[in-house]
């Protein structure tokens, strides 16, 4: 007997569309003295994600430890040794959602010494939070963080200046503020910036429309993260379909006759709209073929766009397996053995020129070698440095390398998903450094010596 | 699992040219929610099974490995789920879960392997704990199970929403060969690129449903007709009062002495081992019902329904630094 799934077509997800709600992922970055733990704290309490047992909990913890209000911060310290210590040692996922979104929020420790955890955190994120004290301003924290934003390429930045309720609600301050930031995060090419007043302590502008800033008419920092765009239009994008499995029923007890020629390669639309009838590009190896068929998780359509999981059908009979990119024709990149890349460093075991390492592209391993590391970059003041010892851990650096297969591999400019890559220890399998390939910065910066 | 009999084939019933399944806007390829975390979870599915020999699905009969099942088999669809299910059964189970259990492993074609707390405690290898909570033992199975299968990749159905040192567990979670969690020896894990390296002898625990709520799980029950086991919708039922819960009187040891058995109409957030989950008074015999009673809820699921989980501000990650989910 064979799995069989339902195709009764009253269950259209359109039919869903009415309850339904966009997801949005986020990044916060701050260090702690800017308030973070705050603002999250305030934005998951203020939209009534915090349940009253978590909120027993923490009030009880922060009796323990002889505090009179309940210490927000202590929903987000997850591990012990960060509530031992008092501070965030790592990524921690966080859920909340109002009537119209949902949201997945990765709140990142601000600490320089975590700039790999902000990586991580920007990866996904389809919009970073930049926090920054009224009282303090523009700080090299707050340039690392705008950096950071920038390299991984996340499509909107927000500046929420908090602490307005410590310099008197001053516009000026808040403007002084949101425009030397702009200018900074615009010379870094972030697409889009939106600067908000806050007080996460007091409550101004995260979810409720501060009464003591009438000069600022924009939206709060709620209203903003509902509102903004998720994704741009997939049918402006080039097709990418990263071959995950190749799934063939045959062989397999009891399944029906007309599967006995089914064979479909699954994966997730990285990027782009796929349609029936589509010529597309098979890489490494160059053969072009036509959509035969899209299968959406048990149901046959004819168009399909990311970030879909599918299944495609095509019309011709090729070697093609897991590891494979199928791309639009016209569209498709060249496959190359060198690759130039901005990477973070992950590990505590330094990345070296000569380095033999793995090379994780979509769902493609190769074999690499290290065969230079042009500069480390100091994230701070955007300089290029020498790097005689290689990269330590949370370096961001350039690197040359020589891969022992062809990679269909775009510029992370072109695409988040097909443009990054992880090196891998071959020994142990630990996780080195995280890759963009191509250009760091799309601003200004891109052009300095 | 609501399962047609039909074959969907690939030459009709095809969709219309405009995308289905897209919100009000000016984007028609927007995506629903549901239909993101739907399609991440499949991913994860299809990674496991591209890049590990044994994989291994662990199946309680709770919701939350029922939509697990679910996913699994929409993402290999036309052809079988490519693993097996692992039930680590407590001895203690509620006789409708066993019963769904069975029903859903046969229609589906499925293998599943039992580890089985009981039979380790009759063994001798187990003892029986004070307080008659199965929870906490489950551990020693699992790990011998997994040995024993040569499992390298074990789903589970963790969410990060469900507890504080849950929402630090990446995607891929290695484990060494004693089946521990190091918190500060996790691999990050950026993007989409899920490394699943691992030595011989560990293993690596998988959840996709990382980034679902309990109220993602519920929608997404509702929307793809999944059925459930009875237990999880209103319905009378013999319980007692324990530590402000209301558990069910059952063979495994409640009530005690000086607790009273009542009647009364309850229904279950999570299904656990029966010594120490917790049944809510809820007159909700429908999903939508279900669904308005969470949105309403002023308790976490845990919350409400878990004594293991209150023994201290740690017990979770305590646990899942032995091995334990």
């Amino acid at each position: 007997m064979t799995s069989q799934l339902t195709t009764d077509t009253d269950t259209t997800p359109s039919e869903d569309a009415a309850s339904a709600t966009s997801l949005l992922r986020f990044a916060t970055a701050g260090s702690v003295d800017d308030g973070k733990s705050t603002l999250v704290g305030r934005l998951l309490h203020d939209s009534k994600s915090v349940l009253a047992d978590q909120l027993e909990a923490v009030e009880a913890a922060s009796r323990r430890r002889g505090q009179d209000a309940p210490d927000l911060a202590l929903l987000t310290d997850g591990l012990r040794a960060e509530r031992e210590q008092g501070i965030t040692i790592d990524v921690a996922y966080r859920y909340f959602a109002t009537p119209r979104r949902r949201f997945i929020l990765a709140d990142t420790p601000g600490h320089v010494q975590y700039t790999r955890n902000m990586v991580t955190g920007a990866s996904t994120a389809e919009l970073a939070v930049v926090l920054v004290d009224a009282r303090n301003g523009v700080v090299e924290q707050t340039r690392r963080h705008a950096a950071v934003a920038a390299l991984l390429r996340v499509p909107h930045v927000v500046l929420a200046v908090n602490k307005m309720d410590l310099v008197d609600y001053a516009e000026d301050t808040f403007r002084r503020i949101a425009d030397e930031f702009s200018g900074y995060a615009a010379s870094l090419g972030v697409p889009e910036i939106t600067a908000i007043p806050i007080s996460a302590l007091v409550g101004d502008n995260v979810v409720v429309p501060s009464t003591a800033m009438d000069w600022y008419t924009g939206p709060t920092l709620l209203e903003h993260l509902e509102t903004v765009p998720v994704v741009g239009d997939p049918s402006t994008a080039p097709v990418r379909l990263p071959v995950q499995y190749v799934i063939r029923p045959q062989g397999a007890a009891g399944v029906p006759e007309e599967l006995r020629d089914y064979r479909g390669y699954a994966g997730q639309l990285t990027s782009g709209v796929l349609r029936v009838g589509d010529t597309v590009r098979v890489l490494p190896s160059g053969a072009t073929t036509t959509v035969a068929g899209i299968d959406l998780l048990g149901r046959s359509v004819d168009i399909a766009w990311a970030p879909q999981s599918v299944t495609v059908l095509l019309a011709d009979e090729l070697d093609i397996s897991r590891g494979d990119l199928l791309a639009t024709e016209a569209t498709a990149p060249e496959p190359v053995k060198d690759v130039e890349a901005t990477v973070c460093h992950l590990h505590e075991r330094p990345l070296r020129a000569g380095d033999r390492v793995l090379l994780r592209h979509t769902t493609r391993t190769v074999r690499a070698i290290v065969k230079e590391i042009e500069h480390r970059l100091d994230i701070d003041t955007l300089e290029r440095g020498p790097a005689p010892d290689g990269l330590g851990v949370n370096d961001i650096g350039r690197v040359r390398l020589r891969t022992a297969e062809p990679l269909a591999l775009d510029d992370y400019a072109t695409s988040r998903s097909t443009g990054s890559f992880l090196l891998v220890d071959p020994a142990d399998g630990t996780t080195l450094t995280a890759g963009m390939a191509g250009e760091a910065f799309a601003g200004a910066a891109a052009e300095r010596p | 699992m609501t399962t047609e009999t039909t074959t969907p084939t690939t030459a009709t019933g095809a969709a219309t040219a405009a995308p289905a399944g897209v919100l009000d806007g000016e984007n028609p390829y927007t995506l629903s929610h549901l239909d993101a975390l739907e399609s991440e979870a499949v991913h994860i599915f299809r990674e496991v099974a591209g890049e590990f020999e044994r994989p291994v699905l662990l199946f309680s009969g709770g919701k939350d490995s029922i939509v697990m099942l679910h996913l699994a088999l929409k993402a290999f669809w036309p052809a079988p789920v490519p693993f097996a299910l692992l039930h680590v059964d407590t001895g203690h189970n509620f006789p409708e879960v066993i019963a769904y259990r069975d029903r859903v492993v046969a229609r589906h074609g499925l293998r599943l392997e039992v580890a089985s707390v009981q039979e380790y405690i009759d063994s001798g290898r187990l003892r029986e704990r004070p307080d008659g909570t199965r929870n906490p033992l489950q551990t020693v199975p699992l790990l011998d199970a997994i040995e024993k299968g040569r499992f390298d990749a074990v789903f589970g159905g963790g969410r990060r929403d469900e507890e504080k040192a849950r929402a630090k567990e990446r995607v891929f979670s290695l484990r060494d060969e004693f089946g521990a969690w190091d918190p500060r020896r996790q691999r990050p894990e950026l993007w989409q690129l899920y490394n699943g390296r691992h030595a011989p002898g560990e293993h690596v625990r998988v959840f996709p449903l990382s980034n679902w709520t309990e109220l993602d799980v519920w929608q997404y029950i509702e929307r793809e007709h999944i059925e459930l086991p009875e237990i999880y919708f209103a319905h009378e039922r013999e319980v007692f009062q324990r530590n402000g819960m209301w558990l069910t009187a059952g063979d495994w040891g409640g009530p005690k002495d000086g607790e009273t058995v009542e009647r009364r109409v309850v229904r279950y957030r999570t299904v656990g081992d029966m010594s120490c989950t917790g049944a809510v008074a809820s007159d909700a015999t429908t999903v939508e019902a279900v669904i308005a009673e969470i949105a309403e809820s002023r308790l976490t699921e845990r919350g409400a329904t878990r004594a293991d989980d209150k023994l201290s501000e740690a017990a979770m990650e305590d646990r899942k630094r032995e091995g334990y989910f």
